[in-house]
């Protein structure tokens, strides 16, 4: 069974077609890159498969259930996680409060009004570890607003982490880092498990290339290539449409 | 940390000692109306401080649930069933209340609320049959909580202090728990949220049901100690007399709104008294909050102590922030 099965997939914005017929197979384990120029509508997929946006047509399916009419909340219940392109964190709450916030949203307790948070204590070491994890462990009791963009992307991914997902949506996770901080998120990538399936938006082709199994190429809403990191990095429609000449 | 705890006994000390120490009944009575519109200000301040929705109608909600004891007082049902009529009347109304302005956030909550304040003023001024209209209800009495008379300034004032000291705490455990955590994350990212696994709407429902039930008790409160219920009660300037307390006491701080309630009723009730133009140096007070402490008097006073901490005693160990 796939992981992530995406079929014939489209949403319009009135006259722009920003996803068209998609089909997309993810395998257990699998890290699928999907590149695509601006504007192709790979963030667009993204906000569909987490459900943010809701499909015109086409089915979504995870594990094999379909989630097509899924809430997004109820999505992340059954195993999805993401991470923004832009990063989406809590300002005014430290590292280890945001990784907490991450693993309270799955817990049972997030309705509990009656007790100090402090009190669940299980859930903060959940946190802790998952700060460990990606390099974080050491500055975890440090508020948000004085930290530095990369250790800001390695809480985003902290916090997926620490969801324990099937599948991890990582969106554009290089943009904007220092080289420094792109070897460091690199470092956390590649240690997930492979029993997390990793869909990955990335431009940065050095540390994105290493990282997939299969590619996607999108272009004005449609898949155009796919195949392995070979094949289409050597298709000649990819150089035309992304990589350039 | 300690300094905390000695300016929070001081301050419990000298609640618990109001009618020893007061000049009057007439300020005991004023510390009563503090203590009541700080209980209001504490349901508001869950809303526009920890969900950051900011709601310009809950005067409405504070007036049904006095209306609602006035009424059944007058069809002749005794207190008990009175309160608990106002409080049920008043959580439904919030539900409805909250139903119709959870559509919106920002700007568009702000405009449903507003509007729906302004819909209960308007039935409570012109449903004559339930309201009397501008004539408002008389209320005979006030209950007896297990057999103990209430009608002294004295009294009430105490019933009203256990009543708010309780409320305070039960904002405090919700603020500092899990469901607390939640809902201050659905004001800061709620897009996130929702992908974290947070039902945000239900979040936000739930805490406004909160909020309605302070605002609730403080209606009641509010018709027992003036014995009277007007529309005058519920109008804008009202709502935004409570939310003028949560701001400038401190949004999103658990001591602000009480704060913010004691200035406001201090100045409309006793400056008042020497001053003709009180509205005036309200506003004026409210302006210098703004510039000199955006933040509210709470947080901007416990900066301004941190400041003045650091630069005359600089031998003392920095302490962090409580």
């Amino acid at each position: 069974m796939s992981a992530l099965t995406i079929s014939q997939l489209s949403k319009s914005f009135g006259g722009l077609h920003v996803t068209r017929s998609v089909n997309l197979n993810v395998e257990p384990g699998e890290r699928r890159l999907i590149i695509g120029p601006n504007g192709a509508g790979k963030t667009t997929l993204f906000n569909q498969i987490t459900g943010e946006i809701t499909p015109d047509s086409g089915s979504i399916k995870l594990f094999g259930q379909d989630i097509t009419q899924v809430p997004t909340r109820r999505r992340a219940h059954l195993g999805m996680a993401r991470t923004y392109q832009i990063i989406t964190l809590f300002p005014h709450d430290t590292i280890l409060h945001n990784v907490t916030l991450a693993l309270l949203g799955l817990s049972p307790a997030r309705w509990n009004p009656l007790t100090a948070l402090k009190r669940q204590s299980h859930l903060i070491e959940r946190a802790q570890e998952a700060l460990e994890m990606v390099g974080l462990g050491a500055i975890a009791a440090r508020p948000l607003a004085q930290t530095s963009y990369g250790e800001r992307r390695r809480v985003e991914i902290a916090m997926a982490l620490a969801q324990k997902p099937k599948v991890l949506l990582l969106d554009e996770p290089f943009a904007g880092l220092s080289i420094d901080e792109r070897q460091d998120v690199h470092k956390c990538l590649m240690a997930i498990p492979r029993d997390v399936t990793m869909v990955m938006i990335e431009h940065n082709m050095d540390v994105a290339l290493e990282f997939a199994d299969r590619i996607t190429l999108l272009h004005f809403g449609e898949v155009i290539v796919e195949g392995t990191r070979n094949e289409v990095v050597e298709d000649p429609r990819t150089r035309e449409v992304y990589l350039g000449h | 940390m300690s300094t905390r705890i000695i300016v929070i006994a001081v301050a419990l000390v000298a609640l618990l000692t109001v009618p020893y120490w007061m000049p009057g009944i007439y300020y005991v009575n004023v510390a009563s109306q503090i203590l009541f519109y700080a209980i209001f200000a504490l349901g508001l301040n869950l809303l526009a401080g920890y969900a950051g929705l900011v709601s310009l109608g809950h005067a409405g909600l504070f007036g049904i649930a006095a209306y609602a004891t006035g009424y059944t007082l007058q069809l002749g049902y005794g207190h008990p069933m009175a309160i608990l009529t106002a409080l049920t009347i008043g959580m439904a109304s919030m539900a409805v209340y909250a139903v119709l302005s959870l559509r919106a956030t920002g700007i568009g909550f702000i405009m449903i609320t507003l509007a729906l304040g302004e819909i209960i003023w308007g039935l409570a001024y012109r449903w004559i049959s339930i309201t009397n209209g501008d004539n408002g209800i008389n209320v005979q009495g006030r209950p007896e909580p297990f057999g103990i008379a209430i009608t002294s300034a004295g009294a009430f004032y105490y019933t009203t202090l256990t009543v708010f000291l309780v409320a305070l705490a039960a904002v405090t455990m919700f603020v500092r728990s899990p469901f607390g955590a939640a809902l201050m994350g659905t004001r800061d990212q709620a897009r996130r949220m929702t992908a974290l696994g947070y039902h945000v709407w239900a979040i936000r429902f739930w805490t406004c049901m909160f909020s309605g039930l302070l605002t609730a008790i403080a209606g009641v409160l509010f018709v027992y100690y003036t014995q009277f219920i007007s529309p005058q009660a519920l109008d804008l300037t009202a709502s935004a007399e409570v939310l003028l307390m949560v701001i400038s006491g401190g949004a999103g701080t658990l001591l602000g709104p009480v704060v913010g309630a004691a200035l406001v009723v201090v100045v409309k009730s006793v400056v008042s008294g020497f001053l003709e133009r009180w509205n005036m140096l309200l506003g004026a007070i409210f302006v210098a909050i703004v510039i000199l402490m955006p933040e509210g008097l709470v947080p901007g006073s416990a900066r301004l102590w941190r400041v003045a901490m650091t630069k005359f005693a600089p031998s003392e160990k920095r302490k962090p922030t409580p």
